[in-house]
């Protein structure tokens, strides 16, 4: 089995899709690559087509007029970029940036409605994948307006340390203030206040977690 | 291998502001263009990251749970 019919196989989009259905899909399926620091997509620009990560690690962002940035997504592998778009036509809604190396897969916006006509299931996963989007943009919101930052970097700490695959993301300070909503400043002090506190240690570039529970009660 | 910062010398703008933070002297300008020394005295401050008016080095952490 091909590396393309592999992935569609365990992916949520084509989740009981036949193998002959699959392969039809994979045909219409284009391999990119990008290396650390690349920028994959560019918000505001037209949207080509509907991608997913085949290997590494994939950051989406909005940035502000003055240059700020927030964090909205890290994608690992099987995850989909810029689905709003190829959906619904509009530009891109957020800038992609690859983490490390990344290998994505990418399906032309014409050919993702040629699938969803001719495999109505993929319809329905769709469905699926973007009510879970729709979940944690809420829960984005909600961490935002309500939790404080140390709650926020909590919260940041155990779902970051969650991925045993390998493909968990390297993050900066600059990373993780983005995704919390705050300035780096507040990102090293938060850091310093966990390491006092005995629910981290800071071991050169590692952050090694020491404490889970009291994490976990800060990111409550 | 001695970890290091990471660079991107296509973004750096040669203010030198990194090489003058940096308490371990793992940083230079060649060129006008940041170059990082390996040093095994880098002890991951991240100030040189966080003086750079460029974005162009990162001090990157990896997050593992103690015992898993």
């Amino acid at each position: 089995m091909g590396d393309e019919m592999e992935f569609l196989r365990t992916n949520p989009y084509f989740s009981g899709i036949a193998l002959p259905e699959l392969d039809s899909i994979s045909k219409l399926m284009f391999k990119r690559t990008a290396g650390r620091g690349e920028t994959i997509l560019l918000e505001d620009e037209p949207a080509e087509a509907l991608f997913f990560v085949a290997s590494g690690v994939v950051k989406v962002f909005k940035t502000s007029a003055d240059g700020k940035e927030q964090i909205l997504y890290l994608l690992r592998p099987g995850e989909s970029l810029n689905d709003a778009p190829a959906f619904d036509g509009g530009p891109n809604p957020a800038s992609a940036q690859a983490l490390g190396p990344v290998v994505l897969y990418g399906i032309k916006r014409g050919d993702l409605e040629v699938i969803l006509r001719e495999h109505p299931k993929v319809a329905l996963n769709v469905t699926r994948v973007l009510s879970q989007r729709v979940r944690h943009l809420m829960s984005l919101v909600e961490d935002l307006s309500f939790k404080h930052v140390m709650g926020r970097l909590a919260k940041i700490l155990l779902e970051q340390s969650g991925d045993k695959t390998g493909n968990r993301p390297w993050l900066t300070q600059q990373d993780m203030a983005a995704m919390a909503g705050t300035a780096r400043e507040m990102i090293g002090r938060s850091l310093k206040a966990l390491e006092d506190d005995g629910a981290i240690r800071l071991e050169g570039r590692r952050i090694v977690i020491t404490d889970k529970k009291a994490l976990e009660e800060l990111a409550r | 291998m001695v970890q290091m910062p990471l660079v991107w010398p296509e973004k750096c703008n040669g203010c030198g502001l990194c090489v003058g933070v940096c308490p371990n002297n793992a940083l230079v300008l060649k060129g006008n263009i940041i170059t990082v020394v390996e040093t095994d005295t880098c002890d991951w401050c991240t100030v040189c990251e966080a003086v750079c008016p460029t974005r162009a080095i990162a001090c990157p952490y990896e997050i593992v749970v103690e015992g898993e």
